[in-house]
């Protein structure tokens, strides 16, 4: 087939690329699915599983759970808080980066990817070393429901700028000029042209931040004190359940929360079909 | 202007308030003592064994992930084949899954009454709350960085350059090295370094899955809940602060890999 390839060259660039044959497609995706199905798929698979082996009934009283029901209620809303948050610094944050210049820009810039860098559990820690019993500015906020959208601020502070601020690199400010010289004020500007042009970004790394807040232990587990009904989040109870020797209860709950990342995951492909529906045409 | 200068300390006083200051911190209190201390703690034999433990796993982890994520870009960027998206949305499941979530789902499969577990305990060979439970839960939660980096790269790349060494005679694995391999080695290298700072800083899936045996099974991140736990903080700081000095250099690999990322 490469050889026909080669023959014509007038031959069209999508069939060109089919050129390299359906044997090795089917090789190549082979291998990919195996691993995947081996470190990713079959675990997830015995997770359902073990949650609705003992039925449905089995299934609601473990979700059903005083105990659960709280935790998952704090979870999601301190994570909805959080994104409302990183909504608006998010979206601040990477229009100064953008627009605006200081000295030290480029390295606030890598600075805004650090709690992608740092262990989660090294968060945890600094933030308790600066907000709680042994604070130096005497904010003691250790063991509250305000230290977990602390911590979660923390851990989710990047995903809002770095999808606002590419697209706040590509947006022309004529637009913005035109609306200003047809006397449209600052905040019309805003309204009107920037907003529209940055909401998917916005709405993209939102609901990315959300999912990192509904899942997130590592910084939360020295600083939360965990205090179940209180300021137990559902990872951590998750993390309890097991290792007080109820992994079928655990495993009812952490299939919520799996449900959660699935249709999150379909909310972000939605947003990007949709952001880039102009570019494919 | 006013409004420029209120938004630049908008941002920055969040980011000071939430990045910077804590870090700083860190540091300040992992010093404050001096270094005996702070070598006292890393010099111990289990926090010695802590970070082998990680980086064993970290060093397994990264080049499965590296030539997994590199296969799997090629083949949603030029392959044609049914249930891609499928297969996009379970590379992208460990960013969105609670890695307690993955500890969990690992617990069960290798679990003496696991579906793997039995045949594996059959045979003598022990691998929940042992490394080879610890390395899969490093490969799983890791799964998607170098893919996602490579992605977008390959795209933007475009095949006219392979088609031309194809018309011209090179093999399938001629093309690769030395062609599409080299265009996309920045992509590359930026996604091995984000999959190394996931590997390293991994707790919640570890902390289901390895039994936290010290000296045994504890990992670094583990080790730090260990110290804080106990009430030694100069060993939680010890440990932290080395873990964070890793985090500032992949930073700073960051900033000096991503502009020469683009095609």
């Amino acid at each position: 087939m490469e050889a026909s390839a080669a023959r014509a060259p007038h031959v069209r660039p999508r069939e060109a690329a089919r050129a390299g044959g359906r044997a090795s497609t089917a090789i190549s995706v082979g291998i990919i699915s195996t691993f995947l199905t081996v470190v990713v798929v079959l675990p997830i698979a015995a997770l359902v599983w073990e949650s609705h082996k003992s039925g449905a009934d089995a299934f609601w009283q473990a979700v059903s759970n005083p105990l659960a029901v709280s935790a998952l209620k704090l979870t999601f809303g301190a994570a909805f808080i959080v994104v409302l948050i990183n909504i608006v610094f998010g979206t601040v944050t990477a229009w100064v980066l953008v627009r605006d210049d200081f000295p030290g820009r480029s390295i606030v810039n890598a600075v805004i990817d650090l709690p992608f860098a740092l262990p989660t559990i090294v968060a945890g820690l600094t933030l308790l070393a600066l907000y709680g019993p042994r604070s130096p500015i005497g904010i003691d906020v250790a063991y509250t429901r305000t230290a977990i959208v602390l911590a979660l601020c923390f851990v989710t502070l990047p995903f809002v700028v770095r999808t606002v601020q590419p697209v706040l690199l590509e947006l022309d400010t004529e637009m913005e000029e035109a609306a200003r010289s047809l006397g449209a004020r600052q905040t019309t500007v805003f309204r009107r042209i920037v907003l529209p042009n940055l909401l998917p970004g916005i709405l993209s790394g939102a609901v990315l931040a959300l999912a990192r807040a509904l899942g997130e232990i590592g910084s939360l587990v020295l600083i939360a004190g965990n205090i179940p009904g209180h300021t137990q989040v559902v990872s951590v109870y998750v993390l309890n359940q097991i290792e007080s020797g109820d992994p079928s209860g655990a495993a009812a709950v952490a299939v919520v929360l799996l449900g959660a990342s699935f249709v999150l995951l379909l909310a972000v492909g939605a947003l990007r079909f949709f952001v880039t529906r102009y570019e494919r045409g | 202007m006013a409004k420029r200068l209120g938004l630049r300390a908008v941002a920055l006083g969040y980011l000071l308030v939430i990045l910077l200051a804590p870090l700083v911190m860190i540091f300040y209190r992992t010093f404050e003592n001096g270094l005996k201390p702070v070598w006292d703690a890393l010099s111990d034999p289990n926090t010695v064994h802590a970070f082998k433990i990680t980086l064993i796993a970290t060093a397994i982890a990264v080049p499965v992930n590296t030539v997994f994520g590199v296969l799997c870009a090629l083949a949603i960027v030029r392959r044609r084949f049914r249930g891609k998206g499928l297969l996009n949305a379970f590379i992208d499941l460990p960013l969105a899954l609670s890695p307690v979530v993955v500890g969990l789902a690992l617990f069960l499969l290798y679990g003496r009454t696991g579906w793997f577990g039995t045949w594996f305990a059959d045979h003598g060979i022990q691998v929940l709350f042992a490394l080879p439970a610890i390395v899969l839960a490093t490969i799983f939660v890791s799964v998607p960085f170098v893919a996602r980096e490579v992605i977008p790269t390959l795209r933007e790349l475009g095949n006219e350059q392979e088609q031309a060494a194809a018309t011209l005679g090179a093999t399938r694995w001629q093309r690769f090295w030395r062609i599409t391999l080299p265009s996309i080695r920045w992509a590359v290298i930026y996604g091995v370094v984000l999959t190394t700072a996931r590997c390293l800083g991994e707790y919640g899936a570890v902390a289901v899955v390895s039994g936290r045996v010290e000296g045994q099974t504890e990992t670094a991140t583990l080790r730090v809940e260990d110290y804080t736990l106990n009430f030694n903080t100069s060993g939680a700081y010890a440990v932290s602060v080395v873990l964070a000095a890793t985090a500032v250099l992949v930073l700073v690999l960051m900033t000096l890999i991503k502009p020469r990322e683009a095609v």
